[in-house]
């Protein structure tokens, strides 16, 4: 071989061949080895973990969609309709398949109305849903928008123009304030639901019925195996499982009954209640202004919201439900069977000059009437109101023993009615003044609790529950609206059975029968405060007015009725129930800044209570005047 | 002066192009099922294995010795582009890796993937085999400067398989194995310090990701998991042509290009990629044997790289859609849908056939 400087001069073209050959072959195991790691990943992936992934790839592949229950029905107690299910088109978003969500919210803006409160609305729910469920941007479409939307829908990916079933209530504002409503689900709404429950729901109720029975109403959400792409779109549906409607609510409400009671307050802002005193069944459940709850369930505007909001006559506020009135003189009877079961005995007379004083003190509490009523006993005192009497009496017995005994007929505490937000009055006592004002209790107020001023405060609801026990001779009930639950699938009817207070006790029959006895005669008697109202009834009536001021008059100064401005002016109360032998009605009216209780509350009340009894149940007649009763004989003959 | 090719016989390898007919039809076929019956791009892939079969065919008829001797110039043309390409990204302030010509888009670091082991191989054979140990260094240094140029871009897929492929050139030539012990202790010394030392934490935590998708399944790790689960759903024997959910559904990204091979997993199963390999390895030993049976070094030396590389491709874009491997962007050797790199690869395969040919010719004579 030459070399030059111990090196091959010439190549070695067998050498360098046998070289590369030899790292060839090598090369030819490498090559083989990559092949067998392969070979045995891919046996790894799909034999030996196959099960894993193919569980994997279906639960890519199937996705489970909710579908929404349609909400329970509400009827009245004669099965007219409170809250129904409405066809309505609504537009819907799915937030996954939407790339350009601005882009697409303006190219609807377009073809749609869209408030900006639906826009804010719908981007909240995006962030805190998954997105793969649709949401809804604007519910409720028009006819011409829904037709124009479908026009272009092609170039509106990822909406969606779906049919849905949508809360209307046909009575509106009558029933507002005791139905409540539905609205959109909220971001806040979302934080605390149980989000399975409602997926694809978009209602919760809000207030009153609605609220209260939410879960009732709701129904069971249903489900569907859909499969789905990686981008969300559903390609076929698999399986099917159907939701479960929601139950259909019965409340004792009688829809004429609101009817009627709504329209004689109509004009004032007032409430009234009126339950069966037997049931505690709520019959009418009245605060007016009211407003319709219809323009809520897809959010009400914001200007339209802002002048219910700001209107004087405030529409929002339930006032049968958390109003807060003094009770006045309505607890008048509720005072003497407190005085009769603590040793002050009905016949025991007390001189009314006009006015009281405490001793050693020159403050007068007044009486309403001036002059003053003379010698008064309990009957008396009751029927004519006297303010004096009731003075000295609550002196007597004290505000610990007043506060406590109040109580027990429902004063200052929640009635248990199965309305959200019930507000329980004040029945106030020393503990209490000293704890909320911080300062000790003065002997003057528990003279003006007596004629339920100061600081006691009840509400309509209160009333109306205090003056059913009073006809159920100590039988207290709990207010309720709702009686019965049907399953609209198989129609089964549940009746709800409301367990019965304890009766009272230390309060003997007779003393029931001499409050009532007044209470009647304030109806019915000669110088009954009411006695306008019982002139030929067919039926006995009881019942006490009430005047609430709102103002304190000062030492000295006369209230001046005409020269008073409206919002100073006394609030006008009657509770009352009938027939007084076997009654069927129990009912409390307050009316704000009305004036008199027996010149404005005592004659509506009046003719609630007979419509009531002569029209709805058709028990008696009204002005029996013989030519009606000849007429209606040779009719029925 | 001669002619840079001699048109003596029409220079060819029946092997070689039936198994390439064969895995292009796969990639029609797996192409139609991935891309959702989208028959355009079907079009646009038949026109590009035809253009790549006819272009394989023209290389064929080039000599090795031609190819050797313009190996220099097209190196050395290859590094000017990738500094223009460099360049134009720097003043533009922004990633490039191609030369817009107007007609075609050109990739200056794919051509590289030819023209570094052609360079190595020709500075290999400057010297005598063995290559003594400094002259090693100089081959090592033909595949850092591009390397580097490519890395740079940033496209560290592409720097990393150059490399490759000039380092096949380098063992091929016969670097003795102390040397390769040594490199090797180099680099598993070093590496552990580089880790803890250079990389900052947000690096590592990448890297990791890279090798562990399951750490971020809905980011970075979803394309690995999204594939491994169509792998694994395909079993043994596949869910069927056009039945894999996850391909049909959407769920594999990029699943006409670096990821086909999921669609092809879950739609062919087991028996399916073993059918698959079967084509490639019989391409693959086609290959070598070409190199083995070439009768000059340079010939030996490229063809040995090219085929080398070639199985390297295949077995990165496996690896990586099962999950051995981090995702580093290598398509499926002729199956995956795209241009640049099928017309890579096919004028490496003309040359193979050029050097059978070659091989052949000097044999006979």
């Amino acid at each position: 071989m030459l070399t030059i400087k111990g090196k091959p001069a010439i190549r070695d073209h067998l050498r360098e061949a046998a070289i590369v050959q030899s790292r060839l072959v090598m090369i030819s195991f490498l090559v083989l080895l990559l092949a067998v790691i392969l070979i045995i990943r891919l046996a790894y992936l799909q034999v030996y973990q196959f099960e894993k992934f193919s569980d994997l790839a279906n639960r890519n592949r199937v996705s489970t969609h909710p579908i929404a229950p349609v909400r329970g029905l509400i009827f009245d107690r004669n099965g007219m309709p409170l809250a129904a299910n409405e066809r309505a088109y609504n537009l819907e978003i799915l937030p996954k398949q939407v790339e350009d969500m601005d882009g697409l919210l303006d190219a609807i803006g377009v073809l749609v109305e869209l408030s900006e409160k639906d826009v804010e609305q719908f981007r909240k729910l995006v962030k805190y849903r998954p997105s793969f469920q649709r949401q809804v941007l604007r519910a409720k479409l028009t006819e011409k928008e829904a037709a124009r939307y479908s026009a272009h829908q092609h170039e509106l990916a990822g909406s969606y123009l779906v049919a849905a079933l949508q809360r209307s209530y046909p009575e509106g504002e009558l029933m507002g304030h005791a139905l409540g409503y539905v609205g959109r689900i909220s971001d806040k709404d979302v934080k605390r639901i149980d989000k399975k429950a409602y997926g694809g729901t978009h209602y919760i109720g809000r207030q009153g019925i609605e609220e209260q029975y939410e879960s009732i109403l709701l129904g069971e959400v249903g489900s569907e195996d859909v499969e789905t792409n990686a981008h969300g779109q559903q390609v076929r549906a698999l399986t099917k499982q159907l939701p479960k409607t929601g139950k259909t609510l019965f409340l004792s409400l009688d829809t004429e009954l609101q009817r009627k009671t709504t329209e004689l307050l109509s004009g004032y802002e007032a409430a009234a209640v009126a339950l069966d005193p037997k049931t505690g069944e709520i019959l009418a459940f009245v605060s007016v202004p009211g407003y319709d709850t219809n323009p809520f369930v897809n959010g009400i505007s914001v200007p339209a919201y802002a002048a219910l909001r700001e209107s004087d006559r405030r529409p929002l506020i339930n006032r049968a439900l958390y109003g807060r009135y003094a009770p006045g003189s309505t607890i008048k009877g509720f005072m003497g069977l407190i005085a009769m079961s603590n040793g002050i005995p009905s016949s025991e007379t007390v001189f009314a000059p006009g006015w009281y004083s405490l001793p050693n003190s020159r403050h007068r509490y007044r009486c309403w009437k001036k002059t003053g009523h003379g010698v008064m006993d309990l009957h008396d005192a009751i029927v004519q109101s006297c303010d004096v009497y009731f003075y000295r009496n609550a002196k007597r017995l004290g505000i610990d023993l007043l506060h406590d005994e109040m109580s027990a007929f429902g004063f200052g505490q929640k009635t248990g009615i199965d309305i959200p937000n019930e507000n329980s009055g004040l029945m106030p006592s020393r503990e209490w003044k000293k704890r909320k004002i911080g300062q000790p209790w003065y002997p003057g107020e528990t003279v003006i609790t007596g004629i339920g001023q100061g600081y006691m405060l009840a509400t309509p609801l209160q009333l109306a529950a205090a003056v059913a026990l009073l006809a159920n001779r100590g039988q207290p009930i709990i207010p309720h609206l709702l009686t019965a639950v049907q399953d609209p699938d198989d129609g089964t009817l549940e009746q709800i059975q409301y367990k019965k207070p304890e009766k009272l006790s230390g309060i003997s029959d007779a003393a029931y029968a001499e409050v009532i006895q007044a209470m009647r005669d304030v109806v019915h008697g000669p110088r009954g405060t009411a006695r306008k109202i019982g002139k030929g009834l067919e039926y006995e009536m009881a019942g006490k007015t009430g005047t609430a001021q709102v103002k304190s008059i000062p030492q000295g100064q006369k209230y001046d009725k005409k020269n008073t401005p409206k919002k100073y002016r006394d609030h006008s109360l009657f509770v009352a129930f009938a027939p007084v032998d076997d009654p069927k009605i129990a009912l409390a009216v307050i009316i704000e800044h009305g004036g008199g209780g027996s010149k404005v509350a005592a004659p509506i009340a009046g003719k609630i209570i007979d419509f009531y009894l002569v029209d709805r149940l058709g028990l008696y007649n009204r002005d029996p005047a013989p030519a009606d009763e000849t007429k209606k004989a040779s009719q029925s003959g | 002066m001669r002619l840079p090719f001699r048109i003596l016989k029409f220079r060819f390898d029946m092997p070689l192009f039936l198994g390439l007919v064969v895995l292009c039809a796969v990639s029609l076929l797996i192409l139609y099922s991935a891309g959702g019956a989208n028959s355009a791009q079907l079009v646009r892939q038949l026109t590009r294995i035809a253009a790549g079969l006819g272009l394989m065919l023209v290389v064929a008829q080039i000599s090795p010795a031609s190819w050797r001797r313009y190996s220099p110039i097209i190196y050395s043309l290859g590094m000017v582009m990738l500094v223009v390409v460099l360049a134009v990204g720097f003043i533009g302030k922004g990633a490039q890796r191609w030369i817009d010509l107007g007609v075609i888009r050109f990739q200056p670091s794919e051509a590289m993937k030819l023209a570094v082991p052609m360079m190595v191989a020709w500075t290999a054979t400057q010297r005598f085999l063995p290559l003594p140990v400094w002259y090693i260094g100089v081959c090592f240094v033909v595949i850092a400067v591009p390397a580097g140029l490519i890395g740079l871009q940033p496209d560290l897929g592409t720097a990393l398989l150059v490399s490759f492929a000039g380092l096949v050139v380098i063992f091929l030539a016969g670097i003795s194995w102390k040397i390769i012990v040594a490199l090797l202790a180099v680099v598993s010394v070093s590496a552990p310090l580089v880790w803890q030392f250079v990389f900052h934490d947000y690096q590592r935590r990448r890297v990791l990701t890279l090798f562990d998708p399951w750490q971020d399944p809905l980011g970075a790790g979803y394309h690995t998991i999204q594939s491994m689960i169509a792998i694994g759903s395909g079993g043994k024997t596949g869910k069927g042509w056009l039945h894999g959910t996850q391909a049909q559904l959407d769920f594999i990204p990029e699943r006409t290009t670096d990821f086909i091979f999921s669609v092809f997993g879950e739609e062919f199963g087991l028996l399916g990629f073993i059918l698959l390999l079967c084509i490639y390895l019989f391409l693959v030993f086609r290959g070598i044997m070409i190199a083995f049976y070439a009768q000059e070094t340079y010939d030996r030396l490229l063809a040995g790289s090219i085929i080398l590389t070639f199985m390297f491709y295949v077995f990165v874009n496996i690896g990586m859609v099962s999950g051995i491997l981090p995702v580093v962007g290598v398509p499926l050797p002729l199956v995956s849908y795209g241009g640049t790199s099928m017309l890579t690869l096919m004028v490496g395969f003309g040359m193979l056939m050029s050097i059978h040919s070659e091989g052949r010719k000097l044999s006979r004579t």
